[in-house]
């Protein structure tokens, strides 16, 4: 029997969604979520949030959408880019799929600290 | 020329079959699997259940004579072998537009599967498929958000949702009832769900549940930074004691409430789905009765036609089955409806028993849920057969986790992270399924604890209904 570690008072409680009850994807596992975005024809999109502010429907957007984009390099540049601008932000990848207008895929690929 | 009046009985066949008409983009269409008494012959008998359940009665009536009968009939169009099944047959019937209001499934089903089926020249009766035509899916209000705006309300992406009906289904007052969901939500679970007998019992009054749950998902929410939500089920003795209720979730907030629309009634269903369209509450949809009507081969209605008489009333998630757990489901067939409850168009494929094109034209789609009697051994498969757009609800497989709900709520939410990292990176989900739980399990003890628990556990029936299929 083991008690379930989680309260109101213990920041890493808090948790953002897809992926986030799995450890941090290792490098090899990022490049082949962004592979599959590439494969399905999504459009990839970064964005980023205070830790404290992730509760809303709108993190900032790093730039634009990557429209059309399908390297996988170029896309991981990026994402490295804002995480370097905003080192102490929840930095998300997303796929944009422009026929459901939803998000096909979305993930954290850098962990700020939870409040 | 104008005919004239002769009173009497006259063979159905002499003006409800008939085989050279060329259906409509506007007819409904449907398709009867017949099996009829002895000596009676098919086209007769065809032409009789498009009589009875269209314009028809038993005996010539002057009235006929002030009508344009010939429009307004149905017709009995076409007549097929059963493969595997000589006892019976399917009879395909077209019925002008014109004979159903707008907007009602209660008047279209009222007509397709009423007096007929009690026809006494017939054995047994069975309402295969319609094709609603683009015409009339158009006047009907439909899901009341439909999936993409769910997902954008819920800010869940990329993954199957996850639910948990919680147990036992009756006797927990409010306050331990409430204690089991926010077990669930705060370890991960984005859904609980009112069991569908759980409406207002002496033990737990609907208000007092709504109260204690309400706080339960304010606090899973403040903790895990997630939006989560708890079926309540506002399924009344009358459709105004449903809308009270209704709007009391509402007035405290609650983003999703749920209705068992066959016992609740379809008239009730559409009701209550306009009202949370229009008051912006996602709707979850039990289906209660369903195998009454659907689990007979030969006798009831297909539950690819209740699933299509739901999308049309009105719910943003419908039980649909789940091939793997202890609740009846072919696979073919279970892939049939799911892509009926979420796809724009879904092409005539016999071999998942679908006998229509279906153009849902911009119709919201509607989440499959698969529950009943699944753990975490099955979320691969599950993953697998249903893909992200579904609800998989684990009630059993989450509060019988040996260390509680939470702790069962974890587990499940593990697995299927796991599994949607694996099928992104090309793994095959049903064949490396253990591997990819296995691996999972390392950095969570809860998912370890509950493949331990059941691993034993299969349900491994022959299912009742198939899909009709040659057997010589």
């Amino acid at each position: 029997m083991q008690d379930y570690e989680s309260s109101l008072g213990n920041a890493s409680s808090r948790k953002f969604e897809t992926f986030s009850y799995l450890p941090a994807l290792t490098p090899e596992q990022i490049r082949a979520q962004i592979e599959y975005i590439v494969s399905k024809g999504w459009n990839p999109g970064i964005e980023h949030t205070e830790p404290e502010h992730a509760n809303g429907h709108y993190w900032y957007m790093w730039k634009l959408p990557l429209f059309g984009e399908t390297d996988v390099d170029v896309i991981l540049k990026e994402v490295e880019a804002c995480h370097t601008a905003h080192p102490d932000n929840h930095v998300r990848l997303l796929g944009f799929d422009n026929f459901a207008q939803s998000a096909g895929a979305s993930m954290v690929i850098y962990r700020g600290e939870t409040v | 020329m104008a005919k004239t009046y002769d009173a009497g009985v006259k063979e159905y066949r002499e003006t409800y079959w008939m085989p050279d008409y060329t259906p409509k983009d506007t007819d409904i269409l449907a398709c009867f699997k017949v099996t009829p008494q002895d000596g009676v012959p098919r086209e007769e008998i065809a032409a009789a259940v498009a009589a009875e359940s269209s314009t028809g009665t038993w005996t010539t009536v002057w009235t006929d004579l002030l009508t344009d009968l010939d429009y307004y009939k149905g017709r009995a169009y076409a007549i097929e072998d059963v493969p595997g099944d000589d006892t019976c047959f399917y009879a395909f019937v077209a019925y002008p537009i014109d004979l159903f209001e707008e907007g009602s499934v209660v008047n279209v089903m009222t007509s397709l599967v009423g007096n007929v089926f009690g026809f006494k020249a017939l054995r047994a009766l069975r309402l295969e498929d319609i094709r609603f035509p683009i015409a009339y899916v158009m006047t009907c209000n439909g899901p009341p958000q439909g999936i993409q705006l769910e997902r954008d309300i819920l800010n869940k992406y990329g993954r199957p949702m996850l639910g948990c009906t919680i147990k036992p289904k009756l006797g927990l007052s409010a306050k331990n009832y409430g204690r089991a969901c926010y077990e669930g939500l705060r370890g991960g679970l984005d859904f609980t769900k009112d069991d569908e007998n759980v409406n207002s019992q002496p033990f737990m009054r609907w208000r007092a549940r709504f109260d204690f749950v309400m706080e339960a998902i304010h606090k899973a929410e403040a903790e895990t930074g997630e939006r989560k939500g708890h079926y309540l089920n506002v399924t009344a003795a009358t459709s105004d004691e449903m809308m009270k209720r209704a709007e009391y979730a509402k007035e405290i907030g609650a983003p999703i409430i749920m209705h068992d629309y066959i016992t609740g009634g379809w008239s009730a269903n559409t009701q209550l789905a306009q009202w949370c369209q229009d008051n912006g509450l996602l709707l979850h949809i039990h289906r209660a009765m369903h195998a009454v009507l659907d689990r007979n081969p030969h006798h009831g209605i297909h539950f690819r036609v209740l699933a299509k008489i739901l999308r049309l009333s009105g719910g943003d998630h419908l039980h649909s089955g789940t091939v793997v757990g202890k609740l009846e489901g072919d696979r073919e067939a279970t892939l049939g409806w799911i892509d009926i409850m979420r796809d724009s168009f879904i092409k005539e494929d016999r071999s998942r028993g679908i006998f229509f094109d279906q153009d849902w034209g911009a119709m919201p789609g509607v989440f499959p849920v698969a529950s009943g009697g699944i753990h975490v051994w099955h979320m691969p498969a599950l993953v697998n057969i249903f893909g992200d757009d579904s609800v998989l609800q684990f009630g059993g497989g989450t509060l019988g986790h040996p260390w509680g709900n939470a702790a069962g709520a974890a587990a499940n939410r593990v697995a299927v992270e796991a599994c949607v990292e694996a099928r992104n990176t090309g793994r095959e989900l049903e064949k490396e399924g253990k591997d990819i739980l296995t691996a999972a399990a390392k950095h969570s003890p809860e998912l370890a604890a509950a493949m331990e628990t059941w691993k034993e556990i299969k349900f491994e029936f022959d299912t009742v209904d198939k899909i009709d299929a040659a057997h010589k």
